[in-house]
């Protein structure tokens, strides 16, 4: 087991190692999935990449196990500068997409075939499967033929035959359930988790589904266009994205960022969004330069709709459609007063920027009132669940009075 | 044009693909196949496309017996979960193509209508090996729904896309399947998918499918309401539903564990027979800070699973055999093993029969208009 470090990592797949950014004479310039990639991840700790398609995090895995040498850079375990060795010589063990085992051979010969390949002794290869078996609960499968095992079992199969090892330096995951059904996918989310707890493994997974990266990593770095745009707990990614994009990536449906400009005088500070004002937490007028663009950011579930003793005051918004999905609704709208009484039909002529969604509780939850499309309602964005932006990074959030305690 | 399928069996060297399915589609509804793997969704569609024919029943389109017609004299299209274009067309040629097969006129005004339905436009002259797989699923939607055939079915047509884009596609395909057939009916939607979060937030009704057999045929909300039995239950679970056994004696529930609660007068549970029984509760209907009138359990964390909008909360019973799942809104941490109280709401119980199949019995919903009675 080790810390591993990737320092100053950048990958192309058309530029030469080492090359510089300056094409060579007659070529174009080399694209670049990864750039200046900075991660440093503690021992024992798990850790998610989280990312869309194309977002460089397959690529960053191959490096850290060892299937890719990076354009750039240096990979270091425990202090070690492995960025050339093999991933056999790292020895880390991998859990892909789709289970690699053997299908010809019974689960207890999968299990054990890493430990033959390395020579041990018969009775030490028997304790090691008995009791990795065991804790994977594959004990009463041992003597069946691996391809009778269900998919979720497959999956299981190949983690232990990483756990087998018991020097494996860290366990890298590649979208690991995508096979799995989903009302079985929390069987394995909790067997990783028990595991992670029990053994203390480095363990890195990578995935484009937040529910897996959030459940599994106590840390989880979002990449986009092959940067690093946050790396920080789920309450972080959830309370104080440091990204637009972050924002949007976490959380269903993701934040409501809308341009605004920034006002102070001596009252305080407010946001403009169009015609609207919104008042802003006293740390976010004095951390921001003092006017000028900004967006604000706003969670769907944060929004607070005001009932009808507190009609007048709020924000208006107009109601294009609302879905109820059972155990909670979402309100798609448009900041601004209903326009000739339109129902249902989305407001043409107003700004996409200023469309807002609201992630209201089911129908019987408490402060829960009344909406339905064509309608108008008045909203408040509470202040200590604003974030502002500029440029799409942040450069102040509010905060909640004793944050951490839960509501 | 009304689908109506009667007592349509497939079975296949042997093995039982579908059972007695019966089902009348509407025109113009969006209608949800949910099951798991091997529900026999697939096989399902594939009988209503005519790529399949059943081994027993009848299916009827619009009245007339089709049967036995072949998938090409149907006005049926088929999306599937592969991205599948002509590889060597451009975007514009593939969702033209269906048009052309008809002769028909007009043929940019329409590829630019879908086009711009699917946010596709600025694609239009690309080869299909040039787009993302959410591109590429477009354009097959897109083609599909040229056709402006009157049944348009999706099997799983998101399942190999991003998280992110499947959140939005989804969302765009609930206001798209209304609107998309020019100068007639909407098109008869089915959609198959093992993800209970996609068919609640499609809307329409949904068919629970298991072991080749419909479990229940209702609106999305009164399947999630009203679930028919445990299984169906289980199968439109988001998470899985919390089940304990219990017993109902001298007005109140009796669980395992010594946990009683009372069955006030008007209660929706008021009318049970003394008698066992299994009682469902949903994540989003218990919680870690009370409410009046709440039931507490004591229990302890076995999995914290966030959504990114929430955290559900995987617990077992301290005193009490129970597993439950609890919902808390914005996302928390919590460790293995940590010892807590959650909190039920006995106004949200779903009662079941304990033995048979264990239809539902009670439920706090009264179910909506048109939708079938209580058993």
């Amino acid at each position: 087991m080790a810390e591993i470090v990737l320092q100053s990592i950048s990958h192309s797949y058309d530029a030469p190692r080492g090359a510089s950014d300056e094409p060579a004479r007659g070529r174009s310039a080399p694209t670049y999935v990864l750039r200046d990639v900075e991660l440093r991840w503690r021992d024992g700790g798990a850790y998610a990449l989280l990312g869309p398609s194309g977002c460089g995090k397959t690529t960053l895995l191959g490096i850290i196990s060892g299937l890719i040498r990076p354009t750039r850079g240096q990979v270091r375990y425990g202090g070690k500068d492995v960025t050339k060795l093999s991933s056999r010589e790292r020895n880390i063990a991998q859990v892909f997409q789709f289970p690699v085992i053997y299908d010809t051979m019974t689960v207890y010969q999968n299990l054990a075939f890493p430990l033959r390949n390395r020579g041990l002794a018969a009775p030490e290869i028997d304790r090691r499967v008995g009791r990795i078996a065991e804790i994977l609960e594959l004990t009463e499968t041992l003597q069946l033929r691996a391809t009778r095992l269900t998919a979720d079992q497959k999956q299981i199969l190949a983690l232990g035959r990483g756990l087998v090892r018991e020097d494996v330096a860290a366990i890298l995951f590649d979208e690991p359930l995508t096979v799995i059904d989903p009302h079985r996918k929390w069987l394995l989310r909790r067997k990783l988790k028990a595991i992670h707890k029990q053994f203390r493994h480095t363990l890195i997974y990578v995935t484009h589904d937040q529910t897996e990266a959030l459940t599994f990593a106590d840390e989880v770095v979002v990449m986009q266009h092959g940067q690093v745009l946050q790396r920080g707990t789920p309450e972080e990614l959830f309370r104080r994205p440091a990204h637009t994009y972050v924002g949007y990536f976490i959380g269903s449906p993701g934040m409501n960022v809308m341009p605004c400009e920034v006002e102070r005088d001596a009252g305080g500070a407010r946001a403009r969004i169009g015609d609207h004002e919104v008042a802003l937490p006293a740390q976010l007028g004095t951390a921001v330069a003092p006017t000028g663009r900004f967006e604000l950011g706003i969670r769907p579930e944060h929004i607070l709709v005001l009932d009808g003793a507190e009609a007048g005051g709020g924000l208006p918004v107009s109601v294009t459609a609302v879905e109820d999905h059972g155990r909670f609704r979402i309100v798609t709208g448009y900041l601004g007063p209903t326009l000739g009484g339109r129902s249902g039909a989305p407001a043409g002529d107003r700004p996409d920027d200023h469309r807002i969604k609201i992630r209201l509780g089911h129908t019987s939850a408490r402060n829960t009132p009344p909406v339905a499309a064509g309608g108008t309602l008045r909203v408040r964005f509470p202040p200590e669940h604003i974030c502002l932006y500029r440029d799409s990074q942040i450069v102040a959030a509010g905060e909640r009075p004793g944050s951490e305690a839960s509501p | 044009m009304t689908i109506a399928l009667d007592h349509i069996g497939r079975t296949v060297a042997g093995e039982l693909h579908l059972a007695d399915v019966s089902l009348t589609l509407e025109p113009g509804t969006i209608n949800v196949l949910l099951g798991h793997t091997g529900a026999g969704k697939t096989s399902l569609l594939r009988v209503m496309a005519g790529l399949d024919r059943p081994t027993q029943g009848t299916l009827r389109q619009g009245g007339a017996d089709v049967t036995r017609t072949p998938a090409r004299k149907r006005s049926v299209a088929l999306v599937y979960q592969q991205f599948i274009n002509y590889p060597s067309l451009t975007v514009r040629d593939n969702i033209a193509s269906p048009l052309r097969l008809r002769r028909a006129r007009d043929t940019e005004a329409r590829v630019r209508e879908l086009a711009r339905l699917l946010r596709i436009e600025e694609l239009l002259d690309r080869l299909p090996g040039a787009l993302s797989g959410g591109q590429q699923q477009r354009v097959a939607i897109a083609r599909a729904l040229a056709k402006g055939a009157e049944l348009v079915l999706l099997d799983e047509p998101l399942v190999n896309l991003d998280y992110k884009l499947r959140e939005d596609l989804r969302d765009e395909l609930r206001a798209l399947f209304g609107s998309a057939r020019p100068g007639g009916t909407p098109a008869t939607v089915v959609y198959a998918t093992t993800d209970p979060a996609e068919a609640l937030a499609l809307g329409g009704t949904t068919i629970l499918m298991h072991h080749g057999r419909v479990l229940q045929h209702a609106p999305t909300l009164d399947v999630y309401h009203r679930p028919a039995s445990v299984t169906a239950a289980r199968v439109l679970s988001d998470p899985p539903m919390n089940l304990v056994d219990g017993v109902v004696r001298d007005g109140a529930i009796e669980l395992a564990g010594d946990l009683r609660i009372a069955i006030g007068a008007g209660a929706h549970l008021a009318g049970l027979a003394d008698g066992p029984y299994c009682f469902g509760i949903r994540a989003s209907d218990c919680r870690l800070h009370p409410a009046p009138g709440d039931v507490a359990v004591q229990a302890r964390v076995e999995l914290s699973e966030i959504s990114g909008s929430e955290t559900f909360v995987y617990l077992r019973g301290a005193d009490q055999p129970v597993q439950l799942i609890v919902q808390q809104d914005g996302v928390f941490h919590h460790q293995l093993d940590d010892e807590l109280t959650c909190y039920l709401d006995p106004d949200r119980l779903l009662a079941f029969h304990q033995g048979g199949d264990q239809r539902l019995v009670a439920s706090y919903h009264p179910g909506h208009p048109g939708a079938p009675a209580a058993p």
